[in-house]
């Protein structure tokens, strides 16, 4: 915990919306005193009606470090209280409450920083991925040596995060191998029908157990918990598995 | 549908109750014995209150309810906790 940015409330300025998926909003905030924050970390937004009725969320965070602008990347849930006024309805220069930085469990720092050198497998379902890319991204810009791959899930090509983002990092000096599972729709000329992800396929692109990779797994809740059995089946250390959970089905 | 989330959405509301991020710290399950960091642990969330839940055996670990005025958590079911520095 040392060297963790202490949470605060904050009072957030939204500097630019854009779409990021149909289903989703990429939201740009500057944050008036946020201490920065760790890769992997979230915040909790605070909605207040009129009437004072009060609702909290939690969303992840795709920036890491220093200075106030902090990137979400938000998906709409059916049904949701929160997510439908953010997606769909915030604009450039509305204000938030938010909490944070949160969490110290679901983080990754440079090997410069922890000596722990060992290669990093990332798993993310959906828009589990924010947290992952924000690692991805941080083992980018600190040109980390860690061996990084991300084993990504999703339903279609245009439910893909940060589309124009991944080529770069996989160029990066310290690339990011990239794998993609399609469970509705793939592209075209794609090798394997679109699916769930299996154990097999995990096995096969997921840094192997010999290796003792480090593995963050995030996604919904059924996801994580099937992935996270399966590596625990494939060998992995569940001390070697760190995961996060954001309900749904 | 929203199924149950984990210990890593305790860390904004258990800031009122700790100078640090305790979703890392340990604690021990009193049913089963279970040392595990928080962050591990199943979270359920209602509008009642919010239930957090032994990841191995699914005894009550803790219950924390927030009326916005006060905040109050019971920690019955964890027989330790340990804190790294």
């Amino acid at each position: 915990m040392s060297g963790m940015p202490r949470p605060g409330w904050h009072v957030a300025t939204v500097a630019a919306t854009r779409r990021e998926t149909p289903n989703a909003t990429r939201i740009e905030l500057d944050v008036d005193g946020w201490p920065g924050n760790e890769a992997g970390q979230h915040l909790d937004v605070r909605l207040t009606a009129p009437d004072g009725y009060t609702a909290t969320r939690s969303y992840s965070i795709a920036s890491s470090g220093e200075g106030s602008r902090v990137v979400l990347a938000v998906d709409k849930l059916p049904d949701g209280e929160v997510s439908p006024y953010l997606v769909d309805e915030l604009r450039a220069g509305d204000r938030l409450e938010v909490h944070g930085p949160l969490g110290a469990f679901f983080i990754w720092r440079p090997a410069a920083v922890t000596d722990d050198a060992r290669p990093v497998q990332l798993i993310a379902g959906g828009s589990g991925v924010v947290p992952l890319f924000a690692m991805a991204h941080a083992h980018a810009a600190a040109a980390d040596p860690t061996p990084f791959r991300l084993l990504y899930s999703v339903r279609t090509p245009d439910d893909v995060y940060f589309a124009s983002e991944w080529a770069a990092l996989a160029a990066a000096s310290a690339p990011l191998r990239l794998d993609l599972v399609y469970t509705r729709r793939t592209p075209d000329g794609w090798s394997a029908p679109p699916g769930r992800i299996t154990r097999d396929a995990l096995e096969a692109a997921a840094v192997p157990a010999a290796e003792r990779p480090r593995v963050f797994v995030c996604g919904s809740t059924g996801f994580v918990e099937r992935v996270a059995d399966w590596l625990v089946e494939l060998g992995h250390e569940p001390r070697d598995i760190r995961t996060e959970r954001y309900g749904g089905t | 549908m929203t199924s149950h989330l984990d210990g890593n959405a305790l860390a904004g509301p258990l800031a009122d109750f700790f100078s640090f991020d305790i979703t890392t710290a340990t604690g021990r399950c009193k049913a089963c014995g279970t040392v595990a960091e928080l962050a591990r642990a199943m979270v359920y969330v209602s509008g009642a209150g919010t239930v957090v839940r032994c990841a191995t055996c699914d005894h009550v670990l803790a219950v924390l309810v927030d009326t916005g005025e006060r905040a109050w958590i019971d920690l019955a079911g964890v027989s330790a906790i340990e804190v790294r520095r």
